[in-house]
C-alpha cells in the first residue's frame, strides 16, 4: 500500500527537517520516483525469488520520533566490547544521544547523526547522498530517499586514520505494530583515510515494524574502509537493507554482512569498482529459521583494469525457511585483468528449507579471471568422521558441524568481541533447534 | 584386546586389504610398517570406521566386542583412538570446545560425570606437558593453520586427554623434525600402561628407536608378509621392503 506511505512524505515535506534546497530536491526526486513506481513485485527480475507481497501491501505508518522509554539495557544486548568503539544509537531511525557514546574522535575526523550533519551543512552532504544510491535504483531506495532525515554520518578527511571502529545501533523499538523507519546514512573516506563502521540494525523478538535502510559509502584513492553489517532484526519484522560502496583506484573494501533476523530480509549490496588497482572482499553469513525468508543481492561493477575481488557468502536454513543469493558480476569491456571470485555455499538442515541461488557473470572484457562456485548441501564428511573418531557423533557431531560452516565466515572478522558474540549467538541458535 | 581375522575391505571397486590378521593384547606395541600404497592406512582407517572402506571379508573383536559392528564414535567411546596421517581442520572450533566435547562423549557413553570448563583445563594443563605446549594452543581452531607437525602434536595430546584402550598411530613421524618426533615420542611412551596397548603404522624405522615395538609386521599388497621382534625393524632399515615383497608376490 504505497498511499500511507505517500501521505507520510507530504507531513515530512511539511515539518521536516533542514530546508537546504539541495536536500529538499532530493527527497522530492524521491517521493516522486516512489509515487510514479511503487514497489518492486516479483515480475522484477531482481525481485524474482522474494515474497514481496505482505511487506508491500501492508501499512506501515513512519514510526514514532519519540523514544517511548527506550532505556540502555534494551540496546546492551546489541553493543560489543570493542576496545574504544564510538556508538551512535537510532531508535525508530532517530538518533537518541541518551544512549550513544560517540566519544572523542581524531582531528579530521566527523560522526554525527545525519540530523546534526545537515543542519551544520557539512560540505560532504551535497556532493555525496544520493549520488550513489539513487533515487531510481528502485521503489526501496527512492523511498527511503523521500524520508532522507537521520542516520549515521562518517567524513574522515584525507590521509587520517580514524581509529577505533563507530557502531551505528538502529533500534526499532516495536511498541507500535507496524512502523516503518528509513534510516539514512553516508560515509565518505577521503583520500589515503582508513576508518572501520559497523551498522547494526535491531529490534526485540515479536516486534513487526519495517526498517528500510539506505547507506551510501564513498572510498576515496587508496582509502580504506572495513564495513560491518550486523541484521538482528525481530524475526517477525520486515529489513530492506541497501548499502552502495564506491571505492576509487587503490582502495581497499571489507564488507561483512550477517543476517540473522528478519521475517523478510533482504540485503543489496553494490560495489562500484570506479579505479584501477582496487581490492574488495565481500563476506556474508546468513542464518535463517522458522519462515524466515533472507535475501542477498550483490552487484559487483568492475569497471577498470586490474581490480580483484574476493566473495563468500554461507547460508544456514533450517525449518521452513527460505535463502536467496543471487551474486552479480559485472565486467565492462575497459576492466582487463580482473580478477574476481565469487563462492555461494549453503546448508539446509530440513527437509522443507530452500535456497534460490543465481550467479549472475556479464563479462564483457577478455582476459579476466572469473570464478564462481555454488554449492547447496552437506556437511564436511572429513570433519564429521574425525568427530566421531573422537566419540563425537549424532547431533552432538552436526551441530559442530554447522557452527564450523558458519565459524569460517565469523572468523575473518576483525574485531574480537564481534566475531565471539556472533559465534555465541549462532552457537545459541543451534542449541534451540535440539535434536532434528 | 584386539583380533583381526583375515580381514578384507575395498575402497570402490579397489580391493586393498586382503586378509590380515593380527592380535594385539594389553601391555604391547605392535609396529606395522610396509611400502607406501601397501594398505597401513586403510588397515587403521578401517578399525576406526571410515565410511569410505567396505569390508568384505573377516572379522575385528576389540575386548570380545565385535567392532565392525559399531559406529566410529561407538569405537572412540570403547577405548579406540587413531591418530589420523593427515588430521582434519576445523574452522571455528577451539581446540578447547572440541576436546571437552570428545572426552565428556566418552565420559557419558561409559556413564560416568561429565566435566565443567574449569576442571576439564586442569586435566588438560597436565596433559599438555607432556607435548610440552602452552595453554594457547587450547583457544587455536582444531589444526586450523597448524603446521604439519602441530597437526601431529595436537593427535597426541588428543589421545593423552582421551587416555584410549587401544591407539593406532599413522604416520605420526612423518613430516617431524628431530625435536617434535622426540616430544611425540615421549608423549607416546608416558602414555604407555601395562592396560593399554598401540600399534605403531610407519614407514620409517626413525620412530622406533624411540618408541620400542615388541612386534614388526610388514604390511605388502594388503597382507602381513612377515612378522618378527624389534630387530626385524633394523633389517628393514638395512635392506628395504623389496626383497619382502617379491617374496608375497611369488608366494
Ligand atoms: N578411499 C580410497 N579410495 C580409493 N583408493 C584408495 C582409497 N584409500 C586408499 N586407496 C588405495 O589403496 C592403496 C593403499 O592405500 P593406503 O592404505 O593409504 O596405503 P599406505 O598407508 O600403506 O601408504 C593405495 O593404492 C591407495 O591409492
Ligand atoms: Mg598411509
Amino acid at each position: 500500500m504505497t498511499t500511507t506511505y505517500l501521505k507520510d512524505i507530504e507531513t515530512v515535506a511539511r515539518n521536516g527537517g533542514a530546508k537546504a534546497p539541495w536536500l529538499e530536491a532530493l527527497r522530492r526526486q524521491g517521493a516522486e520516483r516512489f509515487a510514479a513506481t511503487g514497489f518492486p513485485t516479483t515480475r522484477d527480475e531482481d525481485w524474482r525469488f522474494n515474497t514481496l507481497a505482505p511487506l508491500t501491501q501492508a501499512e506501515f505508518q513512519l514510526a514514532p520520533a519519540d523514544l517511548g522509554g527506550v532505556t540502555a539495557a534494551d540496546v546492551a544486548p546489541f553493543l560489543y566490547a570493542i576496545p574504544g568503539v564510538r556508538t551512535l544509537v537510532f531508535v525508530n531511525g532517530r538518533y537518541a544521544p541518551a544512549l550513544s557514546s560517540p566519544g572523542e574522535v581524531p582531528a579530521g575526523v566527523t560522526v554525527r547523526n545525519l540530523a546534526a550533519a545537515l543542519g551544520a551543512q557539512h560540505p560532504a552532504l551535497e556532493a555525496h547522498l544520493g549520488r550513489y544510491a539513487e533515487p531510481g535504483k528502485g521503489g526501496f531506495t527512492a523511498l527511503n530517499t523521500a524520508f532522507v532525515k537521520d542516520g549515521l554520518f562518517v567524513h574522515v578527511e584525507k590521509n587520517v586514520d580514524a581509529g577505533a571502529p563507530i557502531h551505528a545501533v538502529f533500534l526499532s523499538d516495536g511498541k507500535v505494530g507496524n512502523a516503518a523507519s528509513h534510516p539514512r546514512s553516508l560515509i565518505v573516506v577521503e583520500r589515503g583515510a582508513r576508518v572501520a563502521v559497523l551498522e547494526s540494525y535491531v529490534g526485540p523478538a515479536g516486534g513487526t515494524y519495517f526498517t528500510n535502510a539506505v547507506t551510501e559509502a564513498v572510498v576515496g584513492d587508496n582509502a580504506h574502509l572495513e564495513h560491518l553489517k550486523i541484521q538482528r532484526e525481530s524475526e517477525l519484522a520486515s529489513h530492506v537493507g541497501t548499502t552502495h560502496i564506491h571505492q576509487g583506484r587503490d582502495s581497499r573494501v571489507t564488507s561483512f554482512a550477517i543476517s540473522l533476523g528478519a521475517a523478510f530480509g533482504r540485503n543489496n549490496l553494490d560495489i562500484n569498482l570506479d579505479g584501477e588497482n582496487i581490492e574488495s572482499q565481500m563476506l556474508g553469513l546468513y542464518m535463517g529459521r522458522g519462515r524466515q525468508e533472507l535475501d542477498n543481492h550483490t552487484n559487483l561493477l568492475h569497471a577498470h583494469p586490474n581490480c580483484g575481488t574476493r566473495e563468500v557468502y554461507k547460508g544456514i536454513l533450517d525449518d521452513r525457511a527460505h535463502g536467496i543469493f543471487n551474486g552479480k558480476i559485472y565486467v565492462t569491456p575497459l576492466a582487463q585483468k580482473t580478477d574476481a571470485k565469487q563462492t555461494n555455499r549453503a546448508l539446509l538442515l530440513s527437509d522443507t528449507a530452500r535456497i534460490d541461488t543465481k550467479p549472475q557473470l556479464e563479462i564483457f572484457a577478455d582476459d579476466v579471471k572469473c570464478t564462481h562456485g555454488a554449492t547447496v548441501g552437506n556437511l564436511d564428511q572429513l570433519a564429521g568422521f574425525y568427530l566421531q573418531s573422537r566419540g563425537i557423533g549424532g547431533a552432538l557431531g552436526r551441530k559442530i558441524l554447522v557452527y564450523a560452516f558458519a565459524a569460517e565466515i565469523l572468523e575473518e572478522i576483525p574485531y574480537e568481541s564481534v566475531r565471539q558474540g556472533l559465534e555465541a549467538l549462532v552457537m545459541a541458535r543451534l542449541d534451540e533447534r535440539g535434536e532434528g | 584386546m584386539l583380533e583381526i581375522k583375515n580381514l578384507q575391505a575395498k575402497a570402490g571397486e579397489k580391493q586393498i586389504l586382503n586378509g590380515i590378521s593380527l592380535t594385539v593384547n594389553a601391555g604391547e606395541v605392535h609396529a606395522i610398517m610396509g611400502p607406501n600404497g601397501s594398505g597401513k592406512s586403510t588397515l587403521a582407517q578401517v578399525l576406526a570406521g571410515h565410511p569410505a572402506y567396505e569390508v568384505t571379508g573377516g572379522e575385528v573383536r576389540f575386548e570380545g566386542q565385535d567392532l565392525l559392528d559399531m559406529e566410529p564414535e561407538e569405537r572412540a567411546q570403547a577405548g579406540v583412538f587413531l591418530a589420523f596421517q593427515y588430521p582434519v581442520e576445523i574452522a571455528g572450533v577451539s581446540n578447547a570446545y572440541f576436546l571437552r566435547a570428545a572426552y565428556n562423549e566418552i565420559q557419558k557413553a561409559r556413564g560416568k560425570e561429565e566435566m565443567d570448563p574449569i576442571d576439564f583445563l586442569d586435566l588438560v594443563e597436565e596433559k599438555l606437558k607432556l607435548v610440552e605446549w602452552g595453554p594457547e594452543i587450547m583457544s587455536r581452531a582444531v589444526n586450523h593453520g597448524f603446521s604439519g607437525g602441530e597437526k601431529k602434536r595436537n593427535e597426541i595430546l588428543q589421545m593423552a586427554v582421551l587416555e584410549p584402550k587401544l591407539a593406532i598411530l599413522d604416520e605420526t613421524d612423518s613430516g617431524l623434525d628431530i625435536d617434535a618426533l622426540r616430544i611425540v615420542a615421549n608423549g607416546v611412551n608416558k602414555l604407555r600402561r601395562p592396560d593399554n596397548a598401540t600399534i605403531v603404522v610407519t614407514h620409517y624405522q626413525r620412530l622406533l628407536n624411540y618408541i620400542v615395538p615388541d612386534h614388526v609386521h610388514v604390511l605388502a599388497g594388503g597382507r602381513i608378509v612377515k612378522s618378527g621382534g624389534k630387530e626385524l625393524a633394523l633389517e628393514l632399515e638395512a635392506k628395504g621392503y623389496e626383497w619382502l615383497t617379491e617374496e608375497a608376490v611369488t608366494a
